[in-house]
């Protein structure tokens, strides 16, 4: 008999939680209401420089730094015309894979030029192995306003060591104009291609209703050819 | 060798110890021990940088600075002698020495870039390193560092990034004392000090990889490997060079499944701690073009992929067409184990002992030196040896182009002192000049002569000539012949005349990493593994048994070599009067039947054919019909333009009914293959390699993921098929077998006896082609790399003052030399060489000898001033 009060007092913990305000958040339906908190390490992202170049220069020193051995990295050497960084080295290969990242924060603490820096982004879930290995093109900083695409050549008369200490604060016309003659020509590259395209597909078209036409005319001369047999033999009869 | 007397069998004279102490330990070590050395030997490191055991003592660091009881200052532990009952403190035990060091180390950081994260040596670098062992952790300098334009080429190869120099002269000793290539220098002072060359003079060395080696910070980097990886990417594997017959130990790192750098491993047996930029830099053939699927002829003509299974029972059936009648050739390149699966290929699956693995001009006198000399003798004369030979007689070979570690060693042999070198050869190269000996001239062809003359030491000898001739009586004394002295007949039987008469020891170096080891497999006419001599039946006996066939299955004749099959293919054959009856098919049966038959009678050459037929009753009966000797290729890796004649070569491939090639890319003989198999790589198998002194350099497979066959694994496919198995499918199963086998215990053949024909004089216009290879040029290994090649030695010819007016040319102008076949057009380097004579680099740009003369060296060639052909 001594279990009863026991277990009404049990009870009652459950009775009285049931009047308690819920700490449900309900996700995705209301996750903007609920932003992680700014200090959050979430998915990473490849800083830029002001003018647009790459600050990543390859090192791999996140790589080495890594605990879970999540990052992979290959540096090239920039070459004339094809510059993806101030200095000589750039980060060619960048991944990292999602599948083993813990989000600790280790590799932005070496990353010697702040590139590698992480965001609040926390949705990290795919489908599938493959979507959760990020390339350097899902990790790049976007493009904000006063930076042009990489490659492009670096501000005319500066240094690596300008960039670093921070007197370069944006793109100049001609870094501009630079990329946007690249843009042309890889365009008009395009358009060249697909008038070729167009000029191969007419051909090709051309040819086909060709042949189609020859089939048919070929059809009817051998039905009316049937046709006069037929005639002749019912002719016969 | 059987010539050979090591002198490892003679008593060392006994080392005076010192006793010392270091941090309270007491050792005992020769005398005139640096004392980093002997603190190594007790397993205390002092921190260094300039210091190197096989560099002379510079004390340029600063950084080993130990406390020695009784001297007032710390003194440079790289640079002072262990002294009897000597007291040494380091940083273990020393306050004053670690105190001295991190003041060194502070110093040294001060003009330190911060370079690390773009620096090819971050991770292995002994500056960082030693900075977390010996340096602060905060720096007290605020100034400006020094600054300096960054990287600059002290070669094409070789980059400076001269703010990381820590002024060691690592690199300009290297540089200096190794390799004799002073082309780098410590300039300047102070904080200007920097490693520079002269402003038109590159560091075109053959070794200037090494310097990037041991730099012992990332000031020298190299173009190739620069930003590739980092250390800790990288995966090593111990392997085995595979560009000559040095056979230095090197170590390849591959990231991912792909080589990315090769360094040279330590081995002072071999290579000591160095390799040559070849060995180093030249590996993208590994990758580049290559071929991924077996190919087959259609109906059309075509080379179209076929599948494996389709591919070998094609060649199978495509053999079995020809059998008995099968040349094959594999080129020098193949491990021992791949060499060994063509010898047993041959004799077993083709009933043919037509093999032959010298992709070179090559002589029978030669064959039958090496079968007499060389096949299973093991390690005979070594490194060590040589280094203290009281004479190095060269002979057809230049160490520094062919064999770049003999010319290391014996460069260090004639700077201690211990050895002298002396070369018949047509000038001082520049490789000879650096080991300081006596070149006695000789025109090509005419070294027989000049070794006749040292034998028999007639009065005519010159002094020079005179003392060499002394020398080479003495104990330990060495006659190193080359394989190029096999173009020129009679030399090889005079190198063994003069070992016989002084007593010498003759050894041969061949140039290519796989020869040896394929001679000692048995890929050679009339030599069965193991150095075994094919007429010998005890030896057969042994064969058969370790192969599992019945001794009458193996040919008992030796067969024909590289020469005689190109020839057999060229020459059609003995036609019979009476026309032959019996159908295809009636042939067919008869060859299967009468397999040993033929294949006896069938090994004579065709020219014996008719004699033969006059002499054996039964002749008529065993051939039925004009039967070609050779009708079948199979070809392991030859590259056309590495026979003597390419064009001779060409025919006999478009002569022969059965091609079948094995190959790693489309190089040429697939141009006339019915079936091409492609084979591994190095990179992508197990094997060894033979070198010179006949020590066996087993390496490993780097590439783990790979899953391409091997030569062995392709015939073994091919062979059963052939319902005559061979078993290659493993190398390390024919590495066992290889090892039961054994070397050949019973009687040696004899040495050759040729005497050299007299050798030709040329006409006015006309001189004798002298010709080597550089080590750096167009040969397939080295292609596409483009740093490498551009640290080539420049093409010219050479000919003799005298020889230059006869045609009215001066230096620097162009000079034409042609055969027949064609011409080579480059600019003239008069040259201190016979009169009559003209030098061209074998394989160079602008200068192919096999592909645009089609001859050998000492023939009789045109020569012509200018431009015209
Ligand atoms: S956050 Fe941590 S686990 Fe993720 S990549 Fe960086 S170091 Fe690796
Ligand atoms: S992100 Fe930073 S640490 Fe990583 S490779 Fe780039 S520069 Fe180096
Ligand atoms: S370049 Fe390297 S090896 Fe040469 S002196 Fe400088 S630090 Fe030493
Ligand atoms: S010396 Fe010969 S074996 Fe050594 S690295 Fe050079 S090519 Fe290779
Ligand atoms: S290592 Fe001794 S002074 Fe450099």
């Amino acid at each position: 008999m001594a279990e009863l009060p026991q277990a009404v007092r049990g009870f009652s913990t459950t009775f009285f939680t049931m009047f308690r305000k819920v700490n449900t958040e309900q996700y995705p339906e209301d996750k903007d209401k609920y932003p992680p908190k700014p200090a959050f390490h979430g998915r990473h992202q490849l800083n830029r420089h002001p003018d647009g170049l790459e600050k990543c220069v390859g090192c791999e020193l996140c790589a080495w730094a890594c605990p879970a051995d999540a990052i992979y990295v290959e540096g090239a050497d920039n070459e004339e015309g094809e510059r993806h960084s101030p200095g000589e080295r750039y980060g060619a290969v960048y991944q990292i894979n999602y599948l083993r990242c813990i989000l600790c924060g280790l590799c932005i603490e070496a990353c010697p030029t702040r590139a590698l820096t992480m965001t609040n982004e926390y949705e990290l879930a795919d489908n599938s192995r493959e979507k959760l290995i990020y390339e350097k093109d899902d990790l790049l900083a976007p493009l904000m306003p006063g930076m042009v695409p990489p490659p492009h050549s670096m501000v005319a008369g500066t240094t690596a060591k300008d960039y670093y200490d921070g007197k370069v604060t944006g793109s100049t016309p001609a870094q501009a104009d630079e990329v946007a003659a690249r843009e042309v020509e890889k365009v008009s590259a395009q358009a060249a291609t697909a008038d070729e395209r167009l000029a191969d597909a007419a051909a090709n078209e051309e040819a086909a209703i060709k042949v189609a036409q020859e089939r048919v005319a070929n059809d009817r001369e051998e039905v009316l050819a049937d046709l006069a047999a037929d005639e002749k033999k019912g002719g016969a009869q | 060798m059987t010539v050979t007397t090591t002198a490892s069998g003679q008593a060392s004279p006994p080392v005076e110890l010192v006793t010392c102490t270091i941090d309270g330990i007491d050792v005992s070590v020769p005398k005139g021990t640096l004392i980093i050395r002997a603190a190594e030997q007790l397993g205390i490191e002092v921190p260094r940088f300039c210091d190197h055991p096989l560099l002379s003592p510079v004390a340029a660091c600063r950084m080993c600075l130990v406390e020695i009881e009784g001297q007032p200052k710390p003194q440079p532990a790289c640079a002072v002698a262990v002294g009897d009952k000597m007291i040494i403190k380091t940083q273990m035990t020393s306050e004053v020495a670690d105190t001295a060091q991190r003041g060194v180390m502070e110093f040294l950081l001060i003009n330190h870039p911060l370079d690390c994260p773009v620096c090819d040596k971050g991770g292995e670098c002994p500056l960082q390193n030693q900075a977390m062992t010996a340096g602060h952790a905060e720096s007290r300098f605020e100034g400006v560092k020094r600054t300096f334009p960054k990287p600059i080429n002290v070669s094409a190869q070789i980059l400076l990034d001269r703010e990381r120099c820590v002024s060691c002269a690592r690199c300009t000793r290297f540089a200096d004392e190794i390799a004799g290539d002073p082309f780098i220098e410590l300039l300047e002072r102070g904080a200007k000090q920097q490693v520079g060359t002269a402003e038109d003079q590159p560091f075109d060395s053959y070794f200037s990889g090494n310097t990037v080696q041991i730099c012992p910070v990332g000031a020298l980097t190299s173009a190739d490997y620069r930003f590739k990886a980092r250390p800790f990417d990288l995966v090593s594997t111990p392997t085995t060079c595979e560009h000559c017959a040095s056979g230095c130990g090197l170590r390849t790192d591959d990231r991912r499944n792909k080589v990315q750098r090769r360094l040279a491993l330590e081995d002072y047996e071999v290579n000591e701690d160095w390799n040559c930029d070849k060995g180093r830099f030249a590996f993208r053939y590994l990758t580049d073009d290559r071929l991924t699927h077996p190919l087959i002829r259609d109906e059309e003509g075509d080379l179209v992929p076929a599948s494996w299974p389709e591919a070998i029972n094609f060649a199978a059936a495509k053999l079995a067409e020809v059998h008995g009648k099968v040349g094959v050739l594999t080129g020098g390149r193949l491990t021992r184990e791949d060499a060994y699966a063509y010898a047993k290929f041959a004799r077993v699956a083709l009933g043919s002992d037509d093999i032959d693995f010298r992709a070179r001009a090559a002589s029978t006198e030669e064959a039958e030196f090496l079968a007499a000399h060389v096949a299973g003798t093991g390690l005979g004369l070594s490194y060590a040896d040589i280094e203290k030979a009281p004479i190095v007689l060269l002979v057809g070979i230049e160490p520094e182009e062919e064999s770049p570690i003999v010319f290391l060693r014996l460069r260090k042999a004639v700077l201690a002192g211990t050895a002298k070198v002396a070369a018949i050869s047509s000038w001082a190269s520049p490789g000879f000049a650096k080991t300081g000996g006596t070149v006695l001239a000789a025109a090509p062809g005419a070294e027989a002569e000049v070794l006749a003359a040292l034998g028999a030491k007639a009065g005519s000898l010159s002094e020079a000539a005179a003392s060499v001739a002394d020398a080479l009586r003495e104990p330990g004394a060495v006659i190193l012949v080359g394989e190029r002295l096999a173009a020129n007949l009679g030399g090889i039987s005079a190198a063994v005349k003069l070992a016989g008469e002084t007593g010498a020891s003759l050894s041969w170096i061949p140039r290519r990493a796989g020869e040896r080891g394929a001679l000692d497999a048995g890929a050679l006419a009339g030599v069965l593994p193991g150095g075994r001599p094919i007429t010998d039946s005890g030896a057969r006996a042994e064969v058969a048994a370790a192969w599992g066939i019945d001794e009458a299955d193996l040919p008992a004749e030796p067969g024909l070599q590289a020469a005689g099959i190109i020839e057999a293919l060229l020459t059609p054959p003995v036609v019979d009067e009476e026309p032959a009856p019996g159908t295809e098919e009636d042939d067919a049966l008869i060859i299967a039947e009468t397999a040993v038959e033929s294949a006896a009678a069938a090994d004579d050459e065709p020219g014996d054919a008719a004699d033969a037929a006059a002499e054996d009753p039964n002749f008529e009966a065993i051939i039925e019909e004009p039967e070609p000797r050779i009708s079948g290729l199979v070809i392991g890796g030859v590259e056309i333009n590495d026979m003597p004649d390419p064009e001779a070569f060409r025919l006999a491939l478009k002569e022969a009914d059965v091609v079948i090639s094995l190959e790693t890319r489309l190089a040429g003989v697939d141009a006339y293959a019915d079936v091409v198999f492609p084979v591994s790589v190095d990179t992508e198998r197990s094997g060894s390699y033979v070198n010179w002194e006949g020590r066996i350099r087993p390496f490993g497979k780097v590439l783990r993921d790979a899953t391409t066959l091997t030569d062995g694994r392709v015939l073994a496919m091919i062979a059963d098929e052939l319902d005559r198995p061979i078993a290659t499918e493993d190398s390390n199963a024919i590495r066992r077998e290889i090892d039961g086998l054994g070397f050949y215990s019973g009687t040696r053949p004899v040495p050759p006896a040729v005497t050299a024909p007299v050798a030709a004089t040329p006409g006015s216009g006309q001189a004798l082609l002298a010709s080597w290879r550089h080590l750096l040029d167009l040969g397939i290994l080295q292609a596409g790399e483009q740093y490498l090649a551009a640290t080539q030695r420049p093409s010219v010819v050479r000919l003799s003052a005298a020889t230059a007016a006869g045609i009215g040319v001066s230096d620097a102008e162009d000079v034409t030399v042609s055969s027949e076949s064609g011409s080579i057009t480059l600019p003239l380097v008069i040259t201190d060489m016979p009169d009559g004579v003209v030098w061209v680099p074998g394989n160079s740009p602008g200068s192919a000898v096999n592909a645009s003369l089609s001859v050998v060296p000492g023939t009789v060639v045109s020569i012509a001033r200018g431009g015209q052909a």
